[in-house]
């Protein structure tokens, strides 16, 4: 058994009674990623010498906390001072950062120990983390399936024990689906709970960090860590800080639960159908209520979303020039020839793809027939969510249409891996928060149930997501690895 | 129909500060114009009385006091710069 197996409590209170220290817990991280990640290949890197050196410091300390002295991973996209971040992109291959993001500084303020970097789609633009520019992530359940992405390398090395928690990112479903599909629980915050100073922007309008853990009560208590407005993020919401943990009291009694046709309809799989026509048989089991709804505009979301976080990244990733930091193309003749190389040599195919599509859309001529239209129907989206938000406390259906598929299987097919995100892109259009919790197998491979709520509604959600976990064991299982 | 040609491809890699081979010209062009085909699924939704949602939170203009603080440190800046020369990050000559 591993340390990791026990929940936050639990391990503070075995550091309480002196019987484990904080040296073991990283230590126990470190043997992990030796024993698997050759295998797994999460980590982009490690900070093994720092990591041991704070350890030790925080032992001395006496500090306490919930998180005090507990091993982290962190997604590349989130810059970390005296670690290579590279955003699994080769024009950041070398990149090392001269300040923390706000998320990093409060983890630190928590006493977590940064172990180490994880890998990603580059740029944070893929649903399989089979777009880093360095390596495949691959599933701990199967190591032939994808993690799912973009935050695939937080998921899987959470699921594979090489650490209790990780932070990811998500845009489209980057946190929620690689939770979904390597067991784990992954939570979206309501856009601007979370500062984004720091994370490498994607599509600005929609990126948020959240955390990704093994079970709802320890992600809830990171959440509490990292929420709050930042002077830096002029987006971060000053909304008060909630206790999420301390809410989970296990009643859904009266809850009114509403379950969107559109999300069990064409496309999704029957065993996926199933596992969440059974969870919702557990939570009316507990006292709460469901009817089928419509989210009408759901099917347009996938087109909406290409649309408007191309554009948005077309835009945030002008800066990678090759000038300040980061790859330099050699040999360029001017600035204009430096700038095409570097972004040439440095980008990978689906960042120029969706960089061009993004220059395309907002591009004189075209900006009102895509990139308005886009957002018009976003407004459309949105009025979905707050319309069945009048007369239910939560919205529940499939996290994705189906399990991890295989290493390989669609990444030259474009649309057909964008249309994995189908059932959690709507989400970050409306800007509402929602979180994966496992909720059963299909072929051995794991499945997940999203819930979505109002926004700043967290606290519902948690709840939800825990009454829900209590009741049932797939939390419980782990990969064979 | 085609929505996107190589010529429209090449010019909006130009305006992306993308260079492109031939290939991947051709590639892109198809790979854009089944994007593109797709995302005109949206055209089906009459938007003509629709406001445009650019962000989600009801926030406006936010202001801080205009107070100093110390920037980056140049020598921490400069030890990610590609090429730098007395202080200054160095480019290649942008005058003819």
């Amino acid at each position: 058994m591993s340390l990791f197996d026990h929940k936050l409590s639990e391990i503070q209170s075995m550091l309480h009674k002196k019987e484990i220290t904080i040296p073991d817990l990283v230590d126990e991280s470190f043997k992990r990623i030796a024993a698997v990640d050759g295998d797994v290949k999460a980590f982009l890197a490690l900070d093994e010498e720092n990591a041991r050196k704070q350890a030790e410091e925080l032992q001395e300390s006496g500090k306490t906390g919930i998180l005090n002295g507990v091993p982290i991973g962190v997604k590349d996209n989130i810059v970390t001072k005296g670690i290579r971040t590279t955003a699994a992109s080769r024009i950041l291959h070398n990149f090392d950062p001269i300040y923390d993001a706000t998320v990093v500084n409060k983890l630190r303020e928590a006493g977590t120990i940064t172990v180490g970097k994880l890998n990603m789609d580059e740029f944070a633009m893929g649903s399989s983390t089979e777009n880093s520019s360095f390596q495949k992530t691959r599933n701990p359940w199967n190591l032939d399936h994808v993690p799912g992405g973009s935050s695939g390398g937080s998921a899987a090395s959470v699921a594979a024990g090489e650490v209790p928690f990780s932070l990811g990112s998500d845009t489209g479903g980057s946190i929620r689906q690689p939770a979904s599909f390597c067991g784990v629980v992954g939570m979206k915050p309501t856009y601007g709970r979370v500062s984004r100073f720091g994370l490498i922007a994607f599509a600005s309008s929609l990126d948020q960090i959240g955390p990704i853990t093994r079970n709802v009560e320890d992600n809830a208590h990171l959440l509490e860590a990292i929420v709050g407005v930042d002077p830096y993020d002029s987006t971060s919401a000053n909304v008060p800080g909630e206790t999420f943990a301390a809410n989970l009291t296990g009643d859904v009694k009266g809850l009114r639960i509403a379950v969107p046709k559109e999300y069990l309809g064409e496309g999704v799989s029957e065993e996926v159908k199933q596992s969440v026509l059974a969870a919702l048989k557990v939570l009316e089991g507990l006292g709460a209520t469901w009817e089928e709804v419509s989210l009408p505009h759901s099917k347009y979301g996938v087109a909406t979303y290409y649309l408007l976080a191309s554009s948005e990244a077309s835009s945030n990733l002008a800066r990678f020039d090759g000038i300040r930091y980061g790859y330099r193309a050699e040999n360029a003749e001017n600035l204009i020839d430096l700038y095409k190389k570097t972004r040439a040599e440095g980008f990978g195919d689906e960042v120029k793809r969706r960089i061009m599509l993004g220059t395309f859309a907002l591009s004189s001529g075209y900006y009102d027939a895509y990139y308005k239209k886009a957002q018009q129907v976003r407004t459309l989206i949105k009025k979905d969510f707050e319309d069945v938000f009048e007369s239910y406390d939560v919205i529940i259906g499939p996290t994705t249409p189906t399990p991890a598929f295989k290493i390989g299987e669609i990444i030259d097919d474009p649309l057909t891996m964008y249309a994995n995100d189908i059932l959690t892109i709507p989400v970050n259009l409306a800007g509402v928060p929602g979180i994966s919790v496992p909720c059963g197998f299909s072929g051995g491979m794991p499945l997940g149930l999203q819930i979505i709520g109002r926004h700043f509604d967290e606290k519902t959600v948690y709840r939800v997501a825990h009454a829900y976990e209590q009741a049932t064991d797939f939390h419980k299982e782990k990969p064979a690895l | 129909m085609t929505r996107i040609s190589e010529e429209q491809v090449r010019h909006v890699a130009h305006l992306a500060r993308l260079a492109v081979t031939d290939e991947e010209v051709h590639k892109f062009t198809e790979q854009l114009d089944a994007i593109i085909t797709f995302a005109e699924q949206l055209n089906e939704l009459d938007t003509s009385n629709v406001k445009p949602t650019s962000h989600v939170l009801d926030m406006k203009n936010v202001l801080r006091e205009d107070k100093s603080a110390p920037g980056l440190d140049r020598e921490e800046v400069l030890k990610n710069a590609p090429d730098h020369q007395d202080g200054q990050i160095r480019v290649p000559s942008i005058i003819e």
